[in-house]
């Protein structure tokens, strides 16, 4: 004879299978990414658009000057990654409150997964792959040191 | 039956035992908890702005591919930044971006430091405040650099 085995009702219930919440994270990241994109977009801004002629002074040219420069190489780098994953994430939450066929969702989710995925690859090589003097390109439109280099 | 006798009776004036409590019917959907208030329209705000930014987002990592093409086909395309109408788009382009900082800065505030929650109306007027200085910083300046020879 088998008697039944009841547990504690005080044994604590187990909700979760695991202790990480992939939801829960996207909501501390969120608020952690925001802060540093704080810097990271207002830096961008402040350089590119109030210091000297502002956005007139943007060309190849002016790019080429900062892109040699490790400091903004890992600036844009954190700036492109962050923004990109914090933006996709809200598209996310705003495709999962309004998309109500669940087909659409998943299928709009997917084009913003995508985007996102492409978007990553390509900026992330365009920085680590410029070349600010590139071969047969006239040169008043490269950074000034291009001409030392010939 | 006893027990269906006592419950019909129940439903029948289930008033006089229990009185609900009278609530006056809102007037119009502002001033109940949230619709209709500061905190409603700073997270339509804050939608709108985030979603405007993300697409301006993609725009603006596929124009900095041309790097990789040659200077003159990014000097072509950064130079469309510079015309009179897209120097508007900046300001506004600025303007989303201040709002949605400023009010993201505000909700981490609400979330994580219990003043924060307790005076978050104050929170977000003091987040207007430092948005229009934020513009009256930036909007003169850039104006300037745009309509500039």
């Amino acid at each position: 004879m088998t008697t039944p085995t009841i547990e504690s009702p005080k044994a604590p219930v187990r909700t979760h299978r695991s202790r990480f919440n992939l939801e829960a994270f996207g909501w501390v990241f969120m608020r952690a990414s925001g802060i540093v994109l704080v810097v990271l977009i207002f830096g961008h801004l402040f350089v590119n658009l109030m210091i000297g002629e502002g956005v007139k002074a943007l060309d190849f040219a002016f790019v080429g000057g900062k892109f040699s420069d490790p400091f903004w190489m890992v600036w844009d780098t954190l700036l492109l990654w962050l923004a990109l994953i914090h933006g996709a994430n809200g598209m996310r939450t705003v495709i999962n409150d309004y998309a109500h066929n669940r087909l659409v969702g998943v299928i709009l989710k997917g084009f913003i997964l995508v985007a996102t995925i492409v978007l990553l690859v390509l900026g992330t090589l365009v920085i680590y792959t410029f070349d600010p003097c590139p071969a047969g390109s006239p040169a008043d439109l490269l950074p000034s040191f291009c001409g030392t280099v010939g | 039956m006893p027990d269906k006798s006592a419950g019909s009776a129940v439903a029948s004036q289930p008033e006089k035992k229990y009185p609900l409590p009278r609530l006056a019917k809102p007037k119009a959907l502002a001033g109940t908890v949230y619709r209709g208030n500061v905190g409603m329209w700073s997270w339509v705000l804050h939608r709108i702005t985030g979603v405007s930014i993300f697409f301006f987002l993609l725009v603006h990592i596929l124009d900095s591919t041309l790097l990789r093409v040659s200077p003159e086909a990014y000097n072509a395309v950064i130079g469309t930044y510079k015309n009179p109408l897209m120097g508007l788009g900046e300001v506004v382009l600025v303007a989303a971006i201040g709002l949605h900082a400023l009010n993201g800065l505000r909700v981490i505030l609400v979330d994580f430091w219990a003043w924060g929650t307790k005076h978050q109306k104050l929170l977000q007027w003091i987040g207007l405040v430092l948005w229009i200085i934020l513009l009256i910083g930036f909007v003169p300046r850039h104006l300037m650099n745009v309509f500039a020879e």
